[in-house]
């Protein structure tokens, strides 16, 4: 074992981190904020509103996150005089800013799903109740649906974080340097394959089953309520079922 | 600017691409299920051994990105054999495991892991009273396995499996990183060969939704299949 190779080049691995992390809370983030209006949408009953988002979705997890990488980050080159026109043509330049888009657009479309399904898992009654109170509209979803909502689905969500953190190794292909990127870059050079790249996954290893941790002890604060003594842990099934298929 | 669907003679690589894409798939979804049952026979066996490896498996894999696992099985265990045989030997041996064959290991031993997970759930959903049962009537462990246990777990593990395919197969785009001649890697040839990178790579997009949308028909009639003979609400 090479051990040196690593801790040489202990800089240049926390720079990849730093890059995958950051690409991973921009993602998101954004994803986050976009699914939310999208998951409403798509629980309306107006076809209008409705399928198009339905449409939007289902594009977006019926292909391959590779796909939609390479049609954003090279298949804009294709429409580079439209996109010079009307000045968009420097954002589609940049494999960081495609790599950020493909995969905010990819995450939204999982998570809004996750929300529809969280959304229509909350009960009748509880929503009937909730109107016979006299809350209706915005703030039956404010206070009744979107708080239960985001109990429901958060391991799903957790899911979906992780799978998106892990994702992001693709992001190399177009020359960006995260962490893979930075794995790929010193094994060409230094030819210590198998170091690099254990390395390489306990780093992603570590991280992921961080996300699960943290996630995990939300989930557990946010279902105080649910638990019927204090001091009572969750199911031990719990944490891992956070890591099955999305 | 002419059409958008204009592939200048291409159009034949996004076929040719296709067959890999499904047979890459098909191979390795063989793989992943045997690997599954392997891996949940060792977490659900009393074996402490194949627990911990099973655990091991599943917990490893599950926490790596696919790309990483690709890359490092694809030349990590080439050259891991070359040194091994080499040691043993003392000459150079080269091998070369050609690519179809590395995808289909390659993702098949990904997606096993999660199989593992399916096929669990999938078996501990069985009330273990049939299994008593099925043992008082004097029948063996395989007899058991094959009569009462297996026709039940693929009930329960038709979604999860169907859900799996869906990822499955469109992991193996990863496949054109290691240039096997898939999908994903042929619109990539003829993209560049023709300059007309949004049409080719949207054009493989709606293939892999066509597949989507076929396998997701065909989940249907396959849990309609199993869950025949069971009564509904």
């Amino acid at each position: 074992m090479n051990i040196a190779v690593i801790i040489d080049n202990l800089p240049r691995f926390a720079a990849g981190l730093a890059l995958t992390l950051e690409i991973t809370a921009i993602s998101v983030v954004i994803g986050f904020c976009m699914a939310l209006p999208l998951a409403l949408l798509r629980v309306s009953r107006n076809p209008l509103l409705w399928m198009p988002v339905y449409g939007y979705i289902f594009y977006f997890r019926g292909t391959p996150l590779l796909v939609q990488l390479f049609l954003i980050y090279y298949g804009s080159g294709q429409f580079r005089d439209q996109l010079e026109a009307i000045g968009l043509w420097p954002f589609f330049r940049e494999p960081i800013y495609c790599a950020v888009l493909s995969l905010t657009l990819n995450t939204a479309a999982y998570t809004a799903e996750i929300m529809r399904g969280a959304i229509q898992a909350v009960q009748h009654g509880e929503i009937e109740a909730a109107r016979a109170c006299g809350m209706s509209g915005g703030l039956l979803y404010r206070r009744i649906i979107l708080p239960m909502a985001f109990r429901v689905g958060l391991p799903a969500y957790t899911n979906e974080i992780v799978f998106l953190f892990q994702a992001t190794s693709l992001v190399s292909i177009i020359s960006l340097l995260d962490l893979t990127g930075v794995a790929r870059i010193l094994i060409s050079r230094s030819f210590a394959a198998y170091e690099i790249w254990i390395f390489t996954g306990a780093l992603y290893l570590a991280v992921s089953y961080a996300i699960i941790w943290l996630f995990g002890k939300l989930e557990h604060s946010w279902s105080g309520h649910l638990r019927d003594r204090p001091g009572v842990q969750l199911a031990p099934g719990a944490i891992k079922q956070a890591v099955a298929l999305r | 600017m002419d059409s958008l669907f204009d592939f200048h003679g291409y159009g034949w690589m996004l076929w040719d691409g296709l067959r890999v894409t499904i047979l890459v798939g098909l191979c390795a979804i063989v793989v992943a299920l045997a690997m599954g049952l392997l891996g949940c026979w060792g977490k659900l066996s009393g074996n402490r051994a194949a627990r911990i490896a099973a655990d091991a498996y599943t917990t490893i894999v599950r926490g790596v990105p696919e790309l990483v696992l690709i890359i490092l099985v694809y030349y990590g265990v080439t050259t891991l054999l070359q040194h091994v045989l080499q040691a043993i030997y003392g000459a150079e041996v080269l091998i070369d495991i050609d690519r179809f064959s590395a995808g289909v290991i390659t993702i098949g031993f990904i997606y096993g892991a999660f199989a593992t997970e399916v096929f669990r759930g999938a078996f501990l959903a069985i009330p273990k009273g049939q299994g008593e049962a099925a043992k008082a009537c004097g029948m063996n462990r395989v007899l058991i396995f094959r009569r009462i246990l297996m026709p039940q777990a693929w009930r329960f593990a038709l979604p999860g499996l169907g859900n799996l395919w869906l990822v499955l197969i469109k992991a193996t785009a990863l496949m054109s990183v290691i240039q096997l001649d898939e999908l994903m890697r042929k619109a990539d040839i003829a993209a560049r060969a023709v300059r007309l990178p949004f049409t080719f790579y949207f054009a493989a997009s709606l293939i892999y939704l066509g597949i989507t949308i076929v396998s997701m028909l065909l989940q249907q009639r396959a849990e309609g299949w199993a869950n025949r003979g069971v009564r509904r609400a």
